[in-house]
């Protein structure tokens, strides 16, 4: 299993330019985390034990680190992660409508990935969007606010299409005046 | 200040089109304070700088409100190893999404004034501390310090004088504690993000040991208006315990949330109803979180004439915070709501203390048992005795954060949580 992973000598450029950033090279343990991520969709054991013999890091301290940190993968996920903000602002606007919306519409719950791999779904701590509830984020990227049925149901087939949603940007209402 | 606010220009994300991009901040002014430095190292020697900014009293955006350069002059004398200066942008307290738009919408000004404070603080590396959530704004910062390394700004011999400096972004992957600010050391570091015993504290012993200064995006992001404009010119904006301008964020039920920048001290009741629109619906104002969901609720009727400023808000029995402000309407289920903050501390205690290890889980079985129609009376005095056994007992602050909120709502909502416990009887035999 293990050898189903490998850095090439492009990958090993680039974390070469990471660990360079740091006076240690464990301190690259999380940005290289997040580039094997990128690469392999995960960071289970496997690609855990890629990056301990890359970085010269213990492969238990990768462990501990993959197990701490939410984003990081520890199994393979569906081909799209949907991350629900059920917390506070998001909780008093809605944002569980969405997420049991959402787990109805896939037919899974909170924690699951469909049948078919495309969609995983969870619901998660404030991601830092409390204006713009309720909100979710795609795959530990994009952020899409102001969900509605509508916008869901869209999101959804665009992302089945293979079709990442945008960058939106929200403006600050004080700029939208042209104060 | 009354009707002040209506005229005021934003001075941390001004309306300028295309900010973001270095040569429409050149040409509003920017990395003129950079420069003005730079170019007078006599009158601006780092004591000097520093003095400027402590004079100027930038209270700390991230939560505490700690004098920015007193901060600053904690560093110890060079001793010619390397030093640190810790950005962060962490910013995951739920009900703050404020440092966000100093990446979108002027990262230049940010990064000009973690440039001075290197400056002042005589260190050679910055490392930006960004919470991986925002994977989208890291990517605008980044492209903002190529600009900078670009122009000279940053690098070797800043502006060909003596000063060099280096910023690198680090990017967080999920985990509220590394806003704490040994956490954040630990995770630069690579490592789980537990904060760490102080003392000793990060200027002593930060970064890999050595002298580090941590100061929250927002913050920095004032030292260039401080030094463009001098001390008295800044402590002239809001209340001079607490002056400059603040990105406050308003969320939950009101018309217009967002972010919004005005001074230091505005009147609550304006912010939630002039500038953002009032509570949506026509309903009642309930109770307001002011600064985070740390921040102890304030009941509607104890917001008359309070302002956002650390004195004020400490008189009205809360906290400054991060300013990121929770508006709830009177239909707003108080023991749903505490139940859900307790559950987010649960969930992102570092699990190090025991006391905030259980004591987070506790509180949020408790509540859950209390929402869900389960709680007998005594359930209150249970939560309220948690709570006293996690305050103040363990590493860092994450257990006041997580009790604080559960003790004061039930002192300030406690008719909502009685009406959901049952009144058992224990009758001694």
């Amino acid at each position: 299993m293990a050898d189903t992973y490998t850095f090439d000598a492009k990958d090993l450029a680039e974390i070469k330019k990471i660990t360079d950033k740091y006076p240690e090279k464990q301190a690259a343990v999380l940005p290289v985390l997040w580039y094997a991520q990128d690469k392999f969709g995960h960071t289970d054991s496997s690609v855990q034990q890629l990056v301990a013999g890359t970085l010269g890091v213990p492969e238990a301290h990768i462990r501990g680190v993959v197990s701490f940190y939410t984003q990081y993968y520890e199994n393979p996920m569906g081909r799209n992660v949907l991350d629900v903000c059920t917390c506070l602002s998001c909780q008093v606007c809605g944002g569980y409508d969405m997420l049991h919306y959402i787990e109805e519409k896939l037919g899974i719950k909170a924690g699951e990935t469909t049948p078919d791999g495309e969609f995983s779904l969870q619901s998660v701590e404030c991601l830092g969007a409390c204006g713009y509830a309720p909100m979710l984020q795609v795959t530990n990227d994009k952020f899409v606010n102001h969900l509605t049925r509508e916008k869901v149901d869209k999101l959804i087939d665009d992302l089945r299409a293979g079709k990442q949603p945008e960058f939106e940007s929200n403006p600050m209402p004080q700029h939208e005046k042209g104060s | 200040m009354n009707n002040d606010w209506k005229s005021y220009q934003p001075l941390l994300v001004p309306a300028i089109p295309d900010l973001h991009d270095i040569s429409v901040y050149e040409k509003n002014n920017g990395y003129q304070a950079l420069k003005k430095i730079l170019s007078d190292a006599k009158t601006w020697n780092p004591a000097n700088v520093i003095n400027e900014v402590k004079t100027a009293n930038i209270r700390g955006r991230g939560g505490a409100g700690f004098n920015a350069g007193l901060k600053w002059s904690f560093m110890p004398e060079p001793d010619g190893k390397p030093r640190y200066l810790a950005c962060n942008g962490d910013e995951s307290e739920p009900g703050t999404f404020k440092d966000r738009k100093i990446f979108e919408f002027n990262p230049h000004q940010f990064i000009e004034g973690a440039i001075i404070a290197a400056y002042a603080m005589q260190i050679e590396v910055i490392y930006v501390y960004i919470r991986g959530e925002y994977r989208p704004f890291v990517q605008k910062l980044q492209r903002a310090i190529d600009q900078a390394y670009e122009k000279g700004y940053l690098g070797k011999n800043i502006l060909k004088s003596k000063f060099s400096v280096e910023m690198y972004t680090h990017m967080g992957a999920g985990a509220y504690i590394c806003g704490e600010e040994s956490s954040l050391m630990e995770s630069l570091e690579g490592k789980r993000g537990y904060p760490r015993v102080k003392p000793p504290f990060p200027a002593q012993r930060g970064l890999w040991g050595r002298p580090t200064t941590i100061n929250n995006i927002e913050t920095l992001a004032n030292v260039p208006l401080v030094m463009n404009h001098g001390a008295d010119w800044y402590l002239a904006i809001g209340p001079s315990t607490h002056p400059g301008p603040v990105l406050y964020g308003i969320s939950g039920h009101v018309n217009r949330p967002g972010v919004y920048e005005y001074p230091a001290g505005m009147n609550i009741m304006t912010l939630i109803n002039e500038v953002a629109g009032g509570v949506r619906g026509g309903k009642k104002l309930k109770a307001l979180i002011p600064g985070g969901s740390s921040t102890p609720p304030l009941r509607a009727d104890m917001l008359e004439g309070v302002t956002m400023d650390s004195d004020s808000l400490r008189q009205a029995g809360s906290m400054m915070g991060t300013a990121g402000m929770v508006v709830l309407d009177e239909d707003t289920d108080m023991v749903e709501l505490i139940w859900r903050i307790s559950y987010f501390y649960d969930h992102e205690s570092c699990g190090q203390c025991t006391p905030c290890r259980d004591g987070t889980g506790w509180l949020e079985k408790t509540l859950r048992k209390i929402k869900d129609g389960n709680g007998e009376m005594r359930d209150l005095d249970l939560l309220l005795a948690i709570c006293y056994r996690m305050e103040g007992r363990t590493i860092c602050a994450l257990a006041d954060a997580a009790a604080w909120p559960v003790r004061y709502s039930i002192d300030r909502f406690r008719d909502e949580f009685e009406k959901k416990c049952k009144k058992t009887v224990y009758a001694v035999a």
